[in-house]
């Protein structure tokens, strides 16, 4: 390992600019707000440029001890950095989308109130997720996991005025609570048993254990705990259904944090700990499975959102699915693949999408769209790309990573084909549901203009970021907000080329040491058979994206009735699926009711009320009582007085002389 | 010489004279008086005690409490003055504001 004194400047960069911002913001001009918002991060994006130049495949990481922390015996934590082939692409990623996404913040927030704590909100959650990817050990990743987990509630209820805003944060924090204590619990399941956090110490100490085949041991257990941390943060059954309501924040938060980034840091974590979980075949079974089952299950839903970014959210966490999939099944630089292409796409979509809703003046419901590719050029053409890559379509870039984590979940020996047959059926499903989306919202005619004024500001749908201006015609965003759109389009394009001759797996391969090794064993074990197989799994999944385009293009473009009709004739299915399987409500009765009501009946009525104030007030309560009745003696009577000191005399005399007489 | 038991006896008198006054009479002068009367009964005692045991210690206790005594009356009788200034009254059954 060599030490770089430059690792700690890329997150304490975007914090100072949060900081600046934040404290200053309020008076500043917005050219000053928007200045140090962009140069801080943008200084960030170049420091990562520069460590990447001259890293490659081969190179030690980097590191570098900022500070002590904790240090108790033979246990120490410190704050240190650490940059090797995975943290370098999480880094870039990070860097580079977020500053994209920076830039278009600029356009799409210029009019809001709010806009100096949006700028110091997004530096600040730049400045958490890139202590999460660049941590050296696990403490200081968990302080970025919570770092970003308060970014992202403080940008969900950035409107914090209107009540649904507020609750989705809440929401948000609250079920990543559940996560992060899985997270926690794995963590000191590591100190009490390997005596270290350090990345590399835990890492050596696991590699000494034997792989727990037959049953589940301690590495199960931290393994799936990690999972547990993991599918708060990223959004995967059983905990997924904060990230749907996180739409309720602008819209280039969703970009960043709810589709590019954030949501992606379980993935990362589950590929850090891939030593942990090479050993823990179980836990890696339960990764791939919840993996599989999300990708399917949250893509069923977003067939029938009509809300334009829910479909989205939905479809972000099914290709949270997908990663997690590939994890499972021992692939993690698939999935690492997949979260850079997705991060490069998904970005878009929702810029794209965030571009759309602007120009009609708010409106999300894709039933109020339609034939804005007249009207917005630009977006539409970025937008494509965007849908034409998540759906699969070659040479895009998400063919490359998909067909990667399929290929992998088929023929890596943890996976199966049960795992690649759910893989493709998601696929066709990704591929409706988006060009659903895509023909909905720019082909046809446009169905809310028919009373622009009648939604106009006070009926303004989700994202209500009150432009003065009028909304009569729809119109293209300014050129700040185009701008990352076209470089974000032009990465969904090439981004998936890294990957082509397995490029992109080799240079994460010392990463992935003990896993890839295997893997390539078994790849080139089974490469006569293997190529033939890949070629065909390839043409069935392409088939399938095809497929979704065209029925999707036959309900919604050329049959535009028929959805409605079909819906009708589906009945209780469709009201289910329209209703994301009621999941919301299931979780509303099972937990939510009834910790509100025990917290209400048990912890508020009987021990708050019953207990503790209970025993303050009745103390209280008892010693007035008791000195009511002892003010009495005091008459005030002077006479009564002399009394009892004479009688208090006489009673001390008469005990003497008793004494006396005995 | 008079036996000790006589001054103990007298002394006896005098302080219970004192705090039956105290008790019964309501004019605050004359509880005031019964005071001086209790002070004086135990003076005597020290007094009878110094005598019987030639000790020097009972005498000048006996002092002390004279000098207190005096100490007492001029406050005492500044604070009655005061008080029958605004309550115009020496009656102590209606001298009774020191109460909750």
């Amino acid at each position: 390992m060599t030490p770089n004194p430059y690792l700690w400047l890329v997150p304490i960069l975007p914090l100072a600019g949060a900081a600046i911002n934040g404290f200053l913001g309020r008076h500043s001009s917005k050219k000053a707000i928007t200045a140090i918002a962009l140069i801080f991060c943008g200084a960030a994006s170049a420091m990562a440029l520069f460590l990447a130049a001259g890293f490659s495949s081969t190179s030690a990481p980097y590191y570098y001890d900022f500070a002590h922390w904790i240090r108790s015996g033979n246990f120490q934590v410190d704050f240190s950095f650490y940059l090797d082939q995975l943290s370098l692409v999480m880094l870039l990623v990070v860097t580079g989308v977020g500053f994209l996404i920076h830039i278009y913040s600029v356009g799409y927030m210029w009019e809001d109130d709010g806009y100096y704590r949006f700028m110091a909100y997004l530096n600040l959650f730049m400045f958490f997720m890139l202590t999460l990817v660049l941590a050296k050990n696990y403490l200081v990743m968990f302080i970025g996991w919570e770092g970003v987990g308060l970014a992202s509630y403080l940008l969900i209820g950035f409107w914090f005025i209107k009540d649904s805003a507020a609750a989705a944060g809440k929401k948000a924090f609250i079920v990543n609570r559940i996560g992060d204590f899985g997270f926690l619990i794995a963590l000191f399941l590591m100190i009490k048993h390997f005596g270290s956090l350090d990345f590399t110490h835990v890492f050596a100490a696991v590699r000494t254990l034997p792989t727990e085949t037959g049953g589940a041991g301690l590495l199960t257990a931290i393994g799936l705990l990690l999972m547990v941390g993991a599918a708060g943060k990223s959004a995967q059954i059983p905990l997924y259904v904060w990230l749907p309501d996180a739409m309720e924040g602008p819209t280039p938060v969703s970009a960043l944090i709810h589709a590019a980034t954030m949501v992606t840091a379980g993935v990362y974590m589950v590929s850090r700990s891939s030593a942990i979980f090479d050993r823990a075949p179980m836990a890696m079974m339960v990764v791939a499975i919840i993996g599989t089952l999300t990708a399917l299950f949250a893509a069923t839903i977003g067939i029938a959102q009509t809300d334009i970014k829910k479909v989205l959210a939905y479809s972000t966490v099914s290709q949270l699915g997908y990663m997690f999939m590939a994890c499972g099944v021992g692939a993690f630089s698939a999935g690492i693949f997949h979260l850079m292409t997705h991060a490069f796409f998904k970005g878009l979509l929702f810029l794209a999408a965030g571009s759309v809703i602007h120009g009609i003046g708010g409106e999300q419901d894709m039933r109020k769209m339609g034939g804005l590719r007249v009207y917005m050029p630009v977006t539409f053409l970025t937008m494509s790309i965007a849908t034409f890559t998540i759906a699969g379509f070659p040479p895009l870039a998400a063919y490359f990573s998909k067909d990667e984590i399929l290929w992998k979940a088929y023929s890596s020996p943890n996976g199966s084909w049960v795992f690649w047959l759910i893989g493709v059926i998601t696929a066709f499903i990704t591929s409706f549901y988006m060009f659903r989306l895509w023909f909905l919202t720019f082909f046809g005619d446009y169905r809310g203009a028919a009373a622009p004024e009648a939604h106009g500001h006070d009926d303004h749908g989700h994202d209500d970021h009150g432009h003065g201006h009028g909304h009569g015609e729809p119109h293209e965003s300014p050129w700040v907000m185009l701008g990352p759109l076209v470089i974000l389009a032009i990465l969904s394009v090439v981004g998936g080329w890294v990957g082509i001759g397995d490029r992109f797996e080799h240079f994460l391969a010392p990463v992935f040491q003990s896993g890839a090794t295997a893997e390539l064993a078994h790849e080139t074990a089974g490469e006569a058979a293997g190529k033939g197989t890949e070629t065909l799994l390839m043409l069935i999944s392409v088939t399938a994206a095809i497929l979704g385009f065209l029925l999707a293009w036959a309900l919604y473009l050329r049959r535009p009735q028929l959805p409605a009709r079909i819906a009708a004739a589906l009945g209780g299915l469709y009201q289910a699926v329209a209703h994301k399987y009621y999941i919301d409500e299931l979780y509303g009765v099972l937990f939510v009711k009834p910790l509100i009501d025990g917290s209400t009946t048990i912890l508020w009525h009987g021990v708050d009320q019953g207990v503790i104030d209970a025993a303050v007030n009745d103390s209280a309560t008892a010693a007035r009582h008791v000195s009511d009745n002892a003010r009495h003696m005091q008459s005030g009577n002077l006479r009564s007085y002399a009394g009892w000191v004479a009688a208090g005399g006489a009673l001390v005399i008469a005990y003497m002389v008793w004494m006396g007489i005995r | 010489m008079v036996p000790l038991s006589y001054y103990l006896v007298l002394s006896g008198i005098l302080f219970v004279c004192g705090v039956l006054g105290f008790l019964i009479k309501r004019n605050i002068i004359t509880i005031f008086m019964s005071i001086e009367l209790m002070l004086n009964g135990v003076n005597l005692s020290f007094v009878a005690f110094a005598a019987q045991w030639q000790s020097l210690s009972g005498q000048v206790f006996v002092f002390f409490v004279m000098v207190v005594a005096a100490a007492e009356a001029a406050v005492g009788l500044a604070i009655i003055i005061a008080v029958y200034r605004t309550r115009e009254t020496l009656n102590v059954d209606q001298v009774n504001l020191l109460k909750l």
